[in-house]
């Protein structure tokens, strides 16, 4: 077995005794949400004109957005605290770098680990969404990977950002200042047309809006060509770019 | 093993200065040191967990910057903060760590089962880690250290904190090893454990080795076979040392005492109440290794 799949084993028996845990964030808040916005709120919006959600009814329009912004939620969340615990907490990193496993293997089984999590949760999410029959494409199956990229796209580089704090305290910061508003305003509760010209053009360099709306398109069946590309490579680049920077953290924390 | 001007910098601050030491197969060594003397740093060089600055160092024939995970594959580490994971069971934080070595699982079942008992934890096996008390988090993690069957295990400052029994057990544990060929590797400030523990070892201050040699070696070189100590009424004390400087090799005045290094206690003792001086109170005793350690290290606090 590889080196960073060892240090992969580690989570999966962790997850095995704290697993009922993530059931809330997996399970419980994407029905929670679809059912109250998405049916509740839906039903008055489709009451008055659906034109700006693309013509769809509202409970359609915002469930891959939801996917997105969940599979981002997942990908940051399990990048921040678990991080800090390795590092502090638990010393889990510590414990695994007096045995032969090096920085990057620990680093990549990890990462692993909360790209299993991350794919877990998408998949939930997906269930759900067929259960609330808001999939009405066949492409929908390529959201899932396209929803497992954009948890993946935040996680390496909020990994690489844990890895350099001293404390819990700014992963608050990251999510008060970064996450939350990503979730409210890429696109993911409405278009972002409906936002003023030039916070129109920042929302659609954000990250989430790329991944928004590339499960968007893939969910409804209009995946897009070539803008659809453009998204996905926008997330690989991130992705690969915060791979890059925590291995560069990761050495300057853990090895000193 | 062998280090060669071996130097370890964080920065500015300089944690290890060019020391020389070697370690041989089989052998218990000792680093002695106050806080913050380089013991630590010294021993994470030789877990190959902290790049050396300067110097050589080889560690079971290999070098740490090169061939890091083959000679971590050969070494058990015990930290001094145990670093376990309380949520999981005893068995399951023998058994993962054991899987970071590639051990088969068949294999390593077994061995979780003979290290549970070695550790005297086997009631325990299936608890979790969180309730357990400081002298089993110890065992657990020293067993831990062992579970790919090491030629050499570093334990750092193995017994702080730890109350009589357990440190008495934990010796007999390590005693264990010894016999079974196992070279060890201990750091403490704890004089009494590298007297009873160590073969040889070497007194660290301020990132460089004051003096080596076996415990029975360095005491016979710093210090005197017998101490006799010697209590006044409160304030004369100094008095009293100048006067009886002449008796001993070296007189040693400490705020509430008096401390004479000599070879024949006894006599001193005889001597000292023939010149009329009245101690309320006098004991001859052995030097220690923590006369030695005083002498050469100083009695201010380092931090």
């Amino acid at each position: 077995m590889s080196p960073a799949l060892r240090a992969y084993q580690y989570n999966l028996l962790a997850y095995k005794r704290t697993w009922r845990g993530s059931l809330t964030t997996t399970f419980l808040y994407p029905v929670l949400y679809l059912a109250a916005i998405g049916v509740g709120l839906g039903h008055l919006i489709d009451h008055g004109s659906n034109k700006a959600v693309g013509g769809v009814p509202y409970l359609w329009f915002l469930a891959p957005g939801l996917l997105a912004g969940t599979a981002m939620q997942i990908g940051a969340n399990e990048s921040t605290f678990p991080v800090m615990a390795g590092i502090k907490w638990l010393k889990t990193y510590f414990a695994m770098l007096a045995t032969p496993l090096e920085v990057t293997d620990v680093l990549y089984g990890h990462l692993l680990w909360i790209l299993t999590r991350v794919t877990l949760a998408s998949g939930v999410f997906l269930a759900v969404m067929t259960a609330f029959h808001t999939v009405p494409s066949a492409w929908a199956v390529a959201a899932f990977p396209a929803a497992v990229l954009t948890g993946a796209a935040f996680s390496a580089p909020v990994m690489a950002f844990s890895a350099t704090r001293e404390t819990d305290r700014s992963f608050v910061v990251l999510y008060r200042f970064g996450i939350v508003p990503l979730f409210l305003f890429s696109g993911t509760f409405f278009p972002v047309t409906q936002l003023p010209g030039w916070l129109q053009v920042v929302a659609r360099c954000t990250p989430l809006y790329q991944g928004v709306s590339l499960c968007r398109g893939l969910v409804l069946g209009r995946p897009g060509g070539w803008d659809a590309l453009g998204h996905a490579g926008y997330l690989l680049v991130m992705f690969a770019g915060g791979v890059l920077a925590a291995r560069v953290s990761y050495r300057r924390r853990l090895v000193q | 093993m062998q280090a060669r001007r071996l130097t370890k910098c964080f920065g500015e601050f300089t944690a290890v200065d060019a020391v020389d030491f070697d370690i041989h197969v089989g052998e218990a060594f000792g680093f002695l040191g106050a806080n913050g003397a380089g013991k630590t740093s010294t021993m994470r060089m030789i877990a190959c967990l902290s790049p050396i600055s300067g110097g050589t160092l080889q560690v079971l024939g290999l070098d740490p910057m090169r061939d890091g995970p083959q000679i971590r594959s050969r070494i058990g580490l015990v930290p001094q903060d145990d670093p376990l994971d309380l949520e999981l069971t005893v068995r399951d934080n023998l058994y993962l760590y054991g899987r970071y070595f590639g051990l088969p699982k068949k294999q390593l079942r077994e061995r979780v089962d003979e290290l549970l008992e070695f550790a005297r934890l086997t009631e325990r096996a299936d608890e979790r880690v969180d309730p357990l008390s400081g002298g089993m988090r110890r065992r657990l993690t020293i067993a831990r250290a062992l579970v790919s069957s090491p030629s050499l295990v570093i334990l750092d400052e193995p017994t702080t904190g730890l109350d009589p029994q357990a440190r008495h057990l934990l010796w007999d544990r390590l005693y264990r090893l010894k016999r079974e060929g196992v070279t060890l590797v201990i750091t403490t400030h704890y004089m009494d454990e590298a007297e009873q523990l160590c073969d040889r070892l070497v007194v660290m201050d301020a990132g460089r080795i004051a003096a080596a040699g076996s415990p029975r070696e360095l005491i016979e070189q710093w210090s005197t076979r017998e101490v006799v100590e010697l209590r006044f009424e409160a304030e004369g004390h100094q008095v009293h040392g100048d006067r009886l400087a002449d008796l001993a090799e070296r007189v040693e005045v400490l705020p509430d005492r008096l401390l004479l290094y000599t070879d024949e206690g006894d006599a001193t003792l005889d001597a000292v109440r023939s010149r009329g001086a009245s101690p309320i109170a006098a004991l001859v005793r052995r030097s220690t290794l923590e006369d030695v350690f005083l002498h050469l290290t100083g009695r201010s606090l380092v931090d």
